[in-house]
């Protein structure tokens, strides 16, 4: 018997326990106590986790799952307090502590100058915990309270600078935009209680592999799509994803860690841990891929013509989250989480050097007024180059390996086709271009930003852009060092690594495993034909084309030639509006969905139903109840000849009710 | 003799409480409670209770109402001043007392103890029997009500007298 | 000739009914006072007929119990009633009528 506390359920508490201390007690502390403690509790819970990821990859054991306990019974229902651990938690709980822990390092120093110090390592390690919660929980339950927990933190952290309108506005849009995603990942958990009888993963992924794979729409597929609809709204998917660019209202090392790494994620691990459903639904599955494609594109045509700095990795974000979805819906879980892992990496150091940028040259994140800055920041350029390689899909960088598994999968496998692979290639096109732009208007030219930065609202920043400090500029290193090689694995090794998660549930059904393996007799077991070796290499050379002919059209555009994009704005005027305006879809989402529900709650639900019927019910109870009290009220006259009318005649009635009874 | 002995005292006892209430002076109301008990006194002898008849004109018309006289002359209550204060009283309290009565001794008569006779000159009470049971097995309660006494006349003492502050 | 228990459960009833009849129509303290000895009285009235019927002496005690509690009830209550005449310089209860918020 190992002891308690060895055992993984310290993971997640560890930055509880954090939040708990800096959340209750750190407004007495300095800001040096509150990031240790902080740090600690991260750090602990990283060193937690690397501690059981060892354990468990030594004990050749597939998953570990303890339960801690009954939570919930009701009828023959029961969600335990319960852990988890497999290949796919494991990955994403080094991937949430790991990243979480540098960005905690790098809010540090970034966040030295804000207000609320205290409150943000409370809010950023109450994160921790839930994201944590979510990852490793072993009922759905358990994990739906996870990804309700870091909705509520991401909430709290968008909203961090709540005296400024914009950011809490963008705090309640990711609510409520999340809420109806969840709307939809609650139904289908529901779906599940009712026909499984149990939340548990391992039961329901037994269950679900014992039935045959639909061919039409059943409950395998509505489950699959309700999960999709809550994905949709935690991983920020058409049509839920306009969130997540206003979400960059919230301080820089939240968008590394919330709104790029991990939170946006969580979507992406629920579909690939509810493999075993979605591989029995192919509409489902469909649906995923579609929704994955076309959000990778329409993301990433709008980060082409964003001018803030934050809005344009937003919108990669969301793009690159699309390469996931799109791989999950092709059946390629282990490409899905590969790219998860190294955009986690490249994502949050992009973040992370926007934020140096931001920082250096004062708070302006306007794209235009930058410029040059590569002299006065050596440091935060390389590591970003590095991730803009990466996430361009450069070799050897990380992006490119994981990229590349999408895409050969997008083409090859049987759920796959070549739209999919088009879309992703073009997407990968303009991800190049965009990236590059961003790197080229930031750090090469002439910094442009002279003017603005005397009007700036941080005094204590000088006019020159500077470095940033060593404690911003250490989490940049490691980040970019993972960048380069988180990639290196290769995406054959790590789906070898996923089988247990992935593979385990296909082969368990036996008519399903005879039909996928006659139609892909390579992809099985990462052996590979001669001919589809070639095929990969063809298409691997494609998409490497494609990444620098971004990047070449970008530096022309940008370096060669400054004057032409505005030429080309201009003569395509339309199209470029509606870009700019990224589809007016906030505007048609407002106009279609919320105009009609404000004018609905206004004059029915507030007018009609809360004042008339809920008002007043209440009004007039309260009447009522003070008609009958002015009655009652008179008898407490003082009178004691009263008192004992009331008593003689109680008498009476009790005399009389003894009599009767007595005599029935 | 004996049915003319309760006749004689029982109407003299319920023409006294009758009394009671007509009478619109205290101190009449006072006599007549005092004809009440003495006559009490006698049905509980012709009952066969001698320890408490003595009792009760000891206690009662001795001690109890010496004190109510005691209390009316030193307040000199006078006649009764004629208020209308309760209409609950004289509403829901008389028919409500009046109903509670009527059933009471309907009650009575259908189901009351009929069989058992009272002869005259049976003493069941006597003072030794009492006296016998209240220190054997009433022992604890007598020795109690002692305190309750004890306390009583502290009571009397604090409420009566003059505060100082005013 | 001898008459039956009921009897004297039926003056006890009347006089307790004549006591609860005092409270409800006087004003007097004091005579309000006087009618809950009244009742007290009837009561005991009650107990030795109860104790005659069923030959125990309990009953007998009980009302020796009954009566120290009246004198200890009479000796408080006239004091309160001495101190609500100096405080109100009334005996009228009608007069007296805090009891209320």
């Amino acid at each position: 018997m190992k002891l308690f506390f060895w055992q993984p359920w310290l993971i997640p508490l560890l930055p509880l326990v954090g939040a708990l201390i800096n959340g209750l007690f750190g407004k007495r502390f300095s800001k040096s106590v509150v990031a240790s403690i902080a740090l600690f509790f991260t750090g602990a819970s990283l060193l937690f986790a690397s501690v059981h990821a060892y354990t468990l990859l030594h004990s050749g054991a597939d998953a570990l799952e303890t339960s801690y306990g009954t939570w919930i019974r009701a009828g023959s229902f029961a969600a335990d307090f319960g852990i988890y651990l497999d290949h796919l938690s494991l990955v994403m709980m080094l991937v949430v502590t790991g990243v979480g822990f540098v960005i905690h390092v790098y809010s540090v120093a970034y966040m030295e100058h804000e207000g609320g110090y205290y409150r943000f390592f409370s809010f950023l390690n109450f994160f921790m915990f839930f994201m944590l919660t979510l990852v490793l929980a072993n009922n759905y339950l358990l994990l739906f309270v996870g990804w309700e927990g870091v909705g509520l933190a991401s909430y709290l952290l968008i909203g961090f600078f709540f005296q400024k309108d914009s950011a809490a506005n963008a705090g309640k849009k990711a609510f409520i935009t999340n809420r109806i995603g969840d709307f939809g990942f609650l139904i289908a958990l529901f779906l599940l209680i009712q026909h499984f009888g149990t939340l548990r993963f391992a039961t329901v992924f037994n269950i679900a592999s014992s039935l045959p794979a639909e061919t039409t729409a059943g409950l395998l597929t509505a489950i699959g799509l309700l999960m999709l609809v809550g994905a949709c709204g935690k991983s920020a998917q058409i049509p839920l994803y306009v969130w997540l660019p206003d979400a960059m209202e919230g301080p820089t090392p939240v968008s590394a860690l919330i709104h790029a790494a991990t939170m946006v994620t969580a979507g992406v691990y629920m579909v690939c841990r509810s493999n075993a459903i979605f591989s029995r639904a192919p509409l489902a599955l469909l649906a995923v891929a579609i929704i994955g494609a076309l959000t990778s594109f329409f993301a990433a045509s709008i980060g082409i013509v964003q001018t803030d700095i934050k809005r344009v990795l937003a919108y990669s974000t969301v793009s690159q989250l699309g390469y996931m979805f799109m791989a999950a819906g092709v059946a390629a879980y282990s490409a899905s989480i590969f790219h998860l892992m190294t955009h986690a990496f490249f994502k949050a150091l992009l973040f992370l050097g926007a934020g140096s940028v931001i920082h250096g040259i004062g708070g302006e994140q306007d794209m235009r007024s930058m410029g040059g800055l590569r002299k006065y920041m050596p440091w935060t350029f390389w590591t970003m180059l590095i991730a803009t390689l990466a996430i361009s899909g450069i070799p050897p960088f990380a992006g490119f390996f994981s990229k590349d598994e999408i895409l050969w999968q997008a083409f090859s496998s049987p759920h796959g086709s070549k739209i999919f692979w088009a879309i992703g290639i073009i997407t990968a096109f303009m991800t190049s271009f965009y990236m590059f732009r961003l790197i080229f208007l930031t750090f090469t030219g002439e910094y442009r930003g002279a003017q603005q930065d005397a009007h700036s609202a941080h005094a204590d920043h000088g006019h020159v852009p500077h470095e940033s400090p060593w404690l911003v500029l250490a989490p940049l290193v490691l980040l970019a060092v993972l960048s380069i090689i988180g990639g290196w694995v290769g995406g054959n090794r790590f789906e070898h690594f996923l089988a247990p998660v992935i593979q385990k549930v296909q082969t368990e059904s036996p008519r399903l495993q005879v039909a996928e393996s006659a139609a892909i007799p390579t992809s099985e077991h990462g052996e590979k034909t001669g001919e589809s070796k070639a095929l990969e290499t063809s298409l691997m050379s494609i998409s490497v084309l494609v990444a620098f002919s971004g990047l070449g059209l970008a530096w022309f555009f940008y370096v060669k030639r400054p004057e032409l994009p505005g030429k080309i704005a201009a003569a395509s005027g339309g199209l470029y509006k509606l870009v700019l305006n990224k589809y007016w879809i906030d505007e048609v989402y407002s106009a279609v969905i919320i105009g009609p529900l404000v004018a609905l709650s206004r004059a029915f639900l507030w007018q009609i139903v809360d004042q008339k019927v809920v008002d007043g019910s209440i009004n007039e109870t309260a009447t009522a109840v003070r008609g009958v009290s002015h009655v009652v009220r008179q008898q407490q006259s003082g009178l004691i000849r009263s008192y004992a009318g009331w008593i003689a005649a109680g008498a009476a009635v009790i005399v009389a009710y003894m009599v009767w009874m007595g005599t029935r | 003799m004996h049915i003319f002995l309760f006749l004689l005292f029982g109407l003299l006892c319920a023409g006294g409480a009758i009394n009671l209430l007509i009478q619109r002076k205290p101190i009449n109301s006072a006599l007549s409670l005092i004809v009440v008990m003495g006559s009490l006194a006698l049905i509980y002898l012709l009952l066969g209770a001698e320890f408490v008849a003595v009792v009760q004109v000891i206690i009662y018309a001795g001690a109890i109402m010496v004190l109510f006289i005691f209390v009316i002359m030193l307040l000199n209550a006078g006649e009764e001043e004629h208020t209308k204060g309760s209409k609950v009283a004289k509403i829901i309290g008389i028919p409500g007392l009046i109903t509670g009565f009527i059933i009471g001794v309907s009650v009575l008569l259908q189901h009351g103890p009929q069989e058992k006779r009272i002869h005259i000159g049976e003493l069941y009470g006597s003072a030794s029997d009492v006296g016998m049971m209240l220190f054997t097995k009433y022992l604890l309660a007598f020795e109690l009500t002692s305190v309750l006494v004890l306390i009583a006349i502290m009571g009397a003492v604090v409420l009566a007298r003059r505060s100082h502050s005013s | 000739m001898t008459i039956p228990i009921s009897w004297y459960l039926l003056l006890s009833a009347f006089l307790f009914a004549c006591g609860v009849m005092g409270f409800l129509i006087k004003r007097n303290i004091i005579t309000i006072f006087m009618s809950i000895e009244l009742m007290l009285n009837g009561v005991n009235l009650s107990f030795i007929a109860f104790a005659t019927r069923f030959g125990t002496l309990d009953g007998h005690i009980f009302v020796f119990f009954v009566m120290v509690v009246a004198a200890a009830e009479a000796a408080v209550g006239l004091a309160i009633i001495i101190s609500v005449y100096r405080t109100r310089e009334t005996l009228n209860v009608d007069r007296v009528n805090l009891l209320k918020l």
